[in-house]
């Protein structure tokens, strides 16, 4: 497959099997990431929302092969990656990393952060051990850590800059793609918005593609171009963040962005409250995973599946509101 | 609107290894009948240590309540003994804390830890009070309350468990409801939900609400009056119209531009430089300089003090005081 994107998922499906809860019984499945696909352009910036649950963080550590995908398949830069293993795979992460949510636990407390970001160097043979010091000072001064840090422990830090470390570590390699999973929303409010910017900065400076997994909506609507909202497992709209802005199509979508509180108190918006949470995914309700929650819902909706339509020109959304069915 | 709740130069200092944490450090507010006041700032700014100073939930020591006093209906909170207190404490103020994962009894029923509270203060017997939960549990919009009453915390989800928290606090018709970061380990949807439960039964029973959060949004959303703290103390206070729209201590002021906002289209967002100073080790003069974009010399020197530049706008800065 090649059109150009950077990145391309086609149907790519994650179940985790359960316990059995008898002994000779089916063993369930938590159907986490159930058929998504999209196109992710070179130099774009993806954000995925979601609510917790819905899969956004299991679709980021399937694309990076952190999880082994049930079915469907991943293109990179046009070469089918899916099945790729050993050798070849390791070739590929040094393409693709990751930026964790908890830079509390991401870090190796027993590893000076020369260590954290310099390892991986060593690791995919990219620097001669001589070199590695000096290569990893450079990074920390784009991250905004100084250089005469590089042999204090992740402790010593503070949960801004740890997150500059794990930037710095995932940056190291010159990826193309950096999927960051949640990065600021274990931060203070005031330390966010360096970490947003450092992002951005960074972005242009080595032409970078991110991927933003986040559940806070105005922090993926102020970094991305465009914007996927997943909903148990499923992408059930995909398109500009203006557009998203603008005229949401999908209910789901419409009641996410009218749930986000704004910074305005004389501004009461009319809200769309949902009824109920967010159902397992061990069990998704039948037809339209969000027919149960539904404020549009119709006799359909609980019979078939919508299909992934393109409403407008780059709007896509899975509803039966918008055109077509297929029978379930 | 009659006063419920005066807080005078509250202190609760901290003596740890490292030295003397002045986690609250003279904070003055008040609370009206029936009014949201709401406590805004990151974290370690003392916002939850004042909150749970109130109901004297503080471990002394290693805690010391310095100096200050809080008065409600007549007595000095921070001094009642503790029978009285406790006469006080989920009946006249109910708490809801953050985590509503943890701070459910995983070993008891639902029913059981709501009716505790009833026995205890309304003096019903147990099966009086499984009635009341059900009630309860009905009121916060739980559906097939009959049910739920006797199943465990772990069949329900977080969002389900803070609307049992809530009912288990609103069980005694409060006076006043203290919510720390009721909302915080929610998603946005179910955040919607739990905020609309909150102003709703607010009306109904005529209660006031101190709502604690760093989220500026949901503050926005719900509160009538609005404290923002930084290292323990207060840096400015006022309606909530004039602290979204008329902002005037530089930390208010930068914050808010720090926000991403939607449907806001903003190209780079404003950085507040520099991180929170650890509290045992405060900058000289004003907590902020170091990171205030609009810092003088003087502010090196001297600590402002809080001030009433405008009708009920109170503010901590020097300069603040000066321009006006």
């Amino acid at each position: 497959m090649n059109n150009g994107s950077l990145l391309s998922i086609r149907d790519l499906k994650k179940y985790f099997l359960l316990k059995r809860t008898t002994p000779f019984g089916p063993r369930e499945k938590v159907y986490a990431v159930d058929g998504v696909s999209f196109d992710l352009r070179k130099g774009e910036v993806l954000g995925l929302v979601g609510e917790s649950g819905c899969g956004k963080s299991t679709l980021g550590r399937t694309i990076l092969h952190l999880l082994d995908p049930t079915a469907g398949k991943i293109f990179f830069e046009g070469q089918d990656i899916t099945e790729l293993k050993g050798g070849q795979l390791k070739k590929l992460r040094a393409q693709m990393q990751i930026i964790f949510q908890d830079p509390y636990s991401s870090l190796n407390p027993r590893l000076t952060v020369e260590h954290i970001v310099g390892d991986a160097l060593k690791t995919h043979g990219l620097a001669a051990g001589g070199e590695v010091p000096a290569r990893v000072a450079d990074i920390l001064d784009k991250v905004g850590i100084h250089r005469e840090k590089m042999r204090c422990f992740p402790h010593e830090f503070s949960g801004g800059q740890r997150q500059r470390i794990g930037i710095a570590r995932a940056l190291i390699l010159r990826p193309k793609l950096i999927i960051c999973d949640e990065p600021v929303s274990a931060l203070d409010v005031s330390i966010q918005a360096q970490v947003i910017n450092l992002l951005g900065d960074l972005k242009k400076e080595f032409q970078l593609s991110y991927i933003l997994i986040a559940h806070d909506l105005s922090v993926v609507n102020h970094v991305s171009d465009r914007i996927a909202v997943m909903y148990l497992g499923k992408v059930i709209e995909l398109t500009t963040k203006k557009k998203l802005l603008t005229k949401p199509l999908h209910p789901y979508t419409q009641a996410l962005m009218s749930a986000v509180p704004v910074l305005d108190p004389d501004k009461k918006k009319q809200r769309i409250i949902l009824k109920g949470d967010v159902p397992s995914p061990v069990n998704p309700p039948s037809g339209c995973r969000f027919h149960p929650r539904c404020f549009k819902a119709m006799e359909v909706c609980s019979q078939m599946e919508p299909l992934w339509a393109e409403v407008e020109p780059e709007h896509f959304a899975m509803c039966h509101l918008y055109g077509a069915c297929q029978p379930h | 609107m009659g006063r419920l709740l005066t807080v005078k130069d509250l202190k609760i200092y901290f003596h740890i290894l490292a030295g003397t944490v002045r986690a609250v450090e003279g904070v003055d507010f008040h609370i009206d009948q029936g009014e949201t006041l709401g406590v805004v700032g990151e974290s370690g700014c003392g916002k939850s240590v004042t909150a749970m100073a109130l109901l004297q939930l503080i471990p002394m020591p290693p805690g010391e309540l310095v100096g200050g006093t809080a008065e409600f209906e007549g007595s000095d909170l921070l001094r009642l003994d503790s029978d009285k207190i406790r006469k006080v404490r989920g009946n006249r103020i109910s708490m809801i804390f953050q985590e509503p994962m943890t701070s459910l009894n995983p070993v008891f029923t639902i029913g059981n830890q709501i009716g505790e509270a009833i026995q205890l203060h309304q003096g019903l017997n147990a099966r009086q009070a499984e009635e009341k939960a059900v009630e309860m549990l009905d009121l916060v919009g739980i559906p097939d309350p009959h049910r739920r009453v006797k199943e465990y915390p772990h069949l329900l989800s977080g969002g389900m468990r803070q609307r049992v928290m809530i009912g288990m606090a609103l069980s005694c018709n409060p006076a006043l409801l203290i919510a720390d970061e009721p909302t915080t380990a929610l998603d946005v949807t179910v955040q919607a939900q739990i905020l609309e439960l909150m102003l709703d039964l607010q009306k109904k029973i005529n209660m006031s609400i101190l709502m604690i959060t760093h989220n500026l949004g949901v503050i926005a959303e719900v509160a009538n009056r609005v404290i923002v703290m930084y290292c323990g103390k207060i840096v400015e206070s006022a309606d909530a119209h004039s602290i979204f729209h008329k902002p005037m201590h530089p930390y208010t002021r930068q914050l808010l531009a720090s926000v991403p906002n939607l449907g806001v289209e903003q190209t780079r967002l404003q950085e507040i430089p520099g991180v929170v100073p650890s509290l045992y080790n405060l900058p000289p003069g004003c907590d902020f300089h170091p990171r205030c974009a609009e810092a003088a010399e003087a502010c090196k020197l001297r600590s402002p003090d809080l001030s009433e530049l405008e009708p009920g706008h109170w503010v901590a800065c020097d300069r603040a005081a000066r321009k006006s």
